[in-house]
């Protein structure tokens, strides 16, 4: 199973086996704008779902990212330190920003699948 | 929800894409397509703001100078007619009621230019200190639309919409009966970037036309409209105080490193008993720039430490787009203020270390011939 699942803090989660590629959505990058640097987590942190991962931070602001699953941290994209621009070009590929081996997988259960975030991002923009 | 207020451009903003925001009440752009983008149209070629939201307050009378003399620090007595003077305007107690400018558009008929947000502060505070002078206040901030023109090209650029000769028009001078792109207009060789460029005040039915036509003139040498982000970014790097950062109510023109624009030597002024003990006596802390030699981005309200002791905090800070680093100007113990210091900012509880550094961060020549 590789689909895509989606958090209200608008990080995506991508599972393959038991590791989780996580990211910020393209609606997140399209609001942040340019950004310059990003703050990875470190290799062997243990977070938790709903804490913060991560920090992602454009000319005018630092944002947090955070974990939308529990586990080890077993890698961090390391590309996003010469290039945090990297995010903005391909927020949802590329721009990966680490990835997890999850503690327990049924935590993705309660994510949105695409459709239900685009449906979250039209009425949050309301 | 309050109604935010509109500029007479707000329309043109929404129609190129901008994305407004509310900026002390008043819906602006933060940028329109890239804050990067904008910033280096400003350093490399040029930019056009719309600063609209700024307030205006029209002085007359034969006691003008006097009393402009009794509101601000800086000495302004020299003061030739079409000239300009930035200053500081002081409470009592030495800290800050707004940082200005101060046109002399004729004899005696002056403009301050006060920051959007305080423009009714300062009008209650200029008014209630009036009392005795022979002068008129008046708040013209309604009937006065202003557009900023920033960068290498933005001479070139205007010259081409006017019959004015900009080249005359000396840094921080003024032609106040000036006609850009047809339109009557006030305009001055001042700006808020750190590079040369225009400030245009105009009738806010006017502002439109200005805006296109200039826009339109200036698309082949890569002019582009440019927010508040680049406005911010821009200023910073040139180290320009911005009011309840660097300097403010609570943070006084010396400590904010305006000792320049305080002249305690001139006449009686609101203000000079503090400012001229905090100068004898010493300051407590002051404004410095700092370089964040390790990883990450300094940001307004983060500690600044020196040996593990909190010694101050930043007033603002980013990531310098010209120089791709975080940077920030902090008001820290002055003990620790000197160039080459070894600080430290907690960013994110981490200590990140940091140098402090000479301000302006980016100088460029002005023309002042």
């Amino acid at each position: 199973m590789s689909a895509v699942k989606y958090t209200r803090d608008h990080e995506w989660v991508k599972v393959e086996g038991n590791i989780a590629t996580v990211g910020i959505t393209d609606f997140a990058v399209q609001e942040l704008g340019d950004l310059v640097y990003v703050e990875l987590p470190v290799i062997g942190d243990e977070v938790r779902a709903g804490e913060r991962l991560a920090a992602v931070e454009s000319v005018k602001a630092a944002s947090d990212v955070f974990a939308p699953v529990s586990g080890e941290v077993v890698e961090a994209n390391e590309a996003l330190d010469d290039d945090a621009g990297l995010l903005n070009e391909s927020p949802m590929d590329e721009g990966w920003i680490a990835r997890v081996e999850m503690s327990d997988p049924k935590e993705l259960d309660a994510l949105m699948d695409r459709t239900e975030y685009d449906e979250f991002v039209k009425e949050a923009s309301h | 929800m309050l109604e935010l207020r509109k500029t007479p451009l707000y329309e043109a903003h929404v129609e190129a894409g901008g994305r407004t925001v509310d900026f002390g009440g008043w819906a602006l752009p933060v940028q329109y397509t890239s804050i990067l983008e904008e910033h280096r149209a400003v350093r490399e070629r040029a930019g056009l703001f719309d600063v609209s939201h700024m307030g205006e307050i029209h002085l007359t009378g034969p006691d003008a100078m006097a009393f402009i003399q009794h509101l601000v620090t800086n000495d302004c007595s020299k003061m030739r007619v079409h000239q300009i003077v930035y200053s500081p305007m002081c409470y009592p107690d030495g800290g800050v009621v707004d940082d200005i400018l101060i046109y002399r558009v004729c004899e005696n008929d002056y403009w301050l230019v006060v920051n959007a947000s305080n423009t009714d502060k300062d009008y209650d505070w200029i008014t209630r200190n009036a009392s005795g002078y022979d002068v008129t206040v008046r708040n013209i901030s309604p009937q006065v639309a202003q557009i900023a023109i920033q960068g290498p090209a933005a001479q070139t650029i205007l010259q081409r919409n006017t019959a004015c000769d900009l080249g005359s028009v000396k840094f921080f001078w003024c032609l106040p009966e000036a006609t850009i792109a047809g339109r009557e207009c006030l305009v001055s060789r001042t700006g808020y970037t750190g590079e040369d460029g225009f400030e245009i005040y105009c009738k806010p039915e006017d502002a439109r036309h200005i805006w296109d036509t200039l826009l339109e003139s200036g698309k082949g040498d890569g002019l582009i409209p440019a927010g508040l982000g680049a406005r911010d970014s821009l200023r910073f790097e040139a180290a320009l105080p911005l009011y309840g950062h660097e300097i403010s109510q609570d943070i006084s023109p010396l400590q904010g490193n305006l000792g320049f624009f305080v002249k305690l030597g001139k006449s009686d002024f609101i203000g000079r008993e503090a400012l001229a003990a905090q100068k004898q006596q010493g300051l407590p802390s002051r404004v410095a720039g700092l370089e964040l030699t390790g990883r990450g981005v300094p940001r307004e309200g983060y500690p600044v430490m020196a040996a593990g002791q909190e010694i101050g905090r930043i007033t603002s800070g980013m990531f310098s787009p010209t120089f791709s680093k975080g940077l920030a100007m902090a008001l820290i113990s002055t003990e620790h203020t000197q160039v080459g210091a070894e600080l430290a900012i907690d960013i994110r509880g981490k200590a990140v270390p940091a140098t402090v550094v000479k301000t302006p961060f980016y100088k460029k020549a002005y023309r002042k011939e």
